[in-house]
């Protein structure tokens, strides 16, 4: 019975010294990964769906434009960051972000009966800035 | 001088058992807060601004497979209506792949251009689903070539040769997307 005895003698714990900075650092990765500010939208819309889509990686290079109706008047509209905003504008408010980022995707998230010349006449802006890779955003639909 | 005696021996201490416990819940609130929600979509690069007097490229009537979307979200590929979206893909597999042997399609993959015209009252959902179908008809076509050069769909291919530069991707450089937007119709009754 020599054997049995000697095992049990070491007092067995794990070190919980480390503990603390395993946690910060998940803390921190999730601080930085996280985007808190979530757009107010004013607008609404129900993107569509479509088989073949790709996602994007890289986050942080996209810029969001909304167009949906309006909440209040019920007329299509333009939504870019927090504001609507009329055709003419988007021009200079995309070169700007195309200034501070040049590898921009602007994300179009379009309500599914929005009348296309909306889209286009976005689109022709989007030519005049220069932003040229865009995405249009939709749900993924079941393989047919 | 006891007093200073006294002072010397409790060795002062920030507690740091709790400090595992308040960064767990820092941790906790900042996985609540985090939305992991990957962007997808069709992605499509519009052509650049032409400049005032600068005349769009001359391409070939044979080369250019003209669809059409009117205002009630009817289809017309090459001035033919079709039943069903499904329809569109067959077509556009048909055009690509057609290495000038009928006289209506493409001379070669790399020349065959997709054009979608849609008016200015056309739902945006049907310009999705007919941008959907060419895009499903390009992955089946480049999975096909791929299948018969690599033995593997595009892509796995494309993962594993041309991950980060896109210049050594054979396949595209075979079969490239060629999708023109051209400007909608005014229509019947104008956009808003």
């Amino acid at each position: 019975m020599a054997t049995f005895k000697r095992k049990t003698q070491l007092k067995q714990s794990i070190p919980t010294a480390s503990l603390p900075d395993i946690v910060f650092l998940l803390l921190i990765f999730f601080m930085v990964s996280t985007k808190l500010r979530e757009v107010n939208l004013l607008v609404t819309l129900v993107m569509p769906q479509a088989e073949e889509i790709e996602k994007i990686e890289q986050k942080r290079l996209i810029s969001y434009i909304w167009i949906g109706k309006d909440k209040g008047t019920g007329q299509y509209r333009v939504q870019i960051d927090d504001a609507l905003v009329e055709i003419p504008e988007i021009r200079h408010i995309m070169y700007k972000k195309l200034l501070e980022e040049p590898r921009l995707i602007v994300s179009l998230r379009v309500d599914r009966d929005a009348p296309m010349g909306l889209v286009t006449d976005v689109q022709q802006e989007l030519r005049e800035a220069g932003t040229l890779r865009i995405n249009y955003s939709t749900k993924r639909q079941a393989a047919t | 001088m006891p007093l200073a005696e006294r002072r010397k021996r409790t060795e002062p201490e920030i507690p740091s058992a709790s400090l595992a416990d308040i960064a767990f819940l820092l941790l906790i609130f900042f996985l609540v807060a985090t939305t992991i929600d990957v962007d997808s979509g069709i992605g499509m690069v519009l052509p650049p601004k032409l400049e005032e007097n600068q005349q769009p490229p001359p391409i070939k009537e044979r080369n250019m497979l003209k669809i059409l979307v009117n205002d009630q979200g009817q289809v017309l590929v090459e001035d033919r209506p079709i039943v069903s979206l499904r329809q569109i893909r067959d077509e556009v597999k048909k055009h690509i792949l057609n290495n000038g042997q009928d006289p209506n399609y493409a001379e070669s993959p790399d020349k065959a251009i997709i054009s979608v015209k849609t008016a200015r009252n056309t739902p945006y959902r049907v310009y999705i689903d007919v941008l959907d179908e060419i895009k499903l008809a390009y992955r089946e076509v480049r999975d096909m070539v791929a299948r018969q050069r690599f033995g593997m769909d595009y892509l796995t291919y494309r993962n594993r040769f041309a991950k980060d530069d896109p210049e050594k991707d054979e396949i595209r450089k075979l079969i490239p997307q060629k999708i023109s937007l051209a400007e909608p119709d005014p229509g019947t009754g104008g956009g808003q």
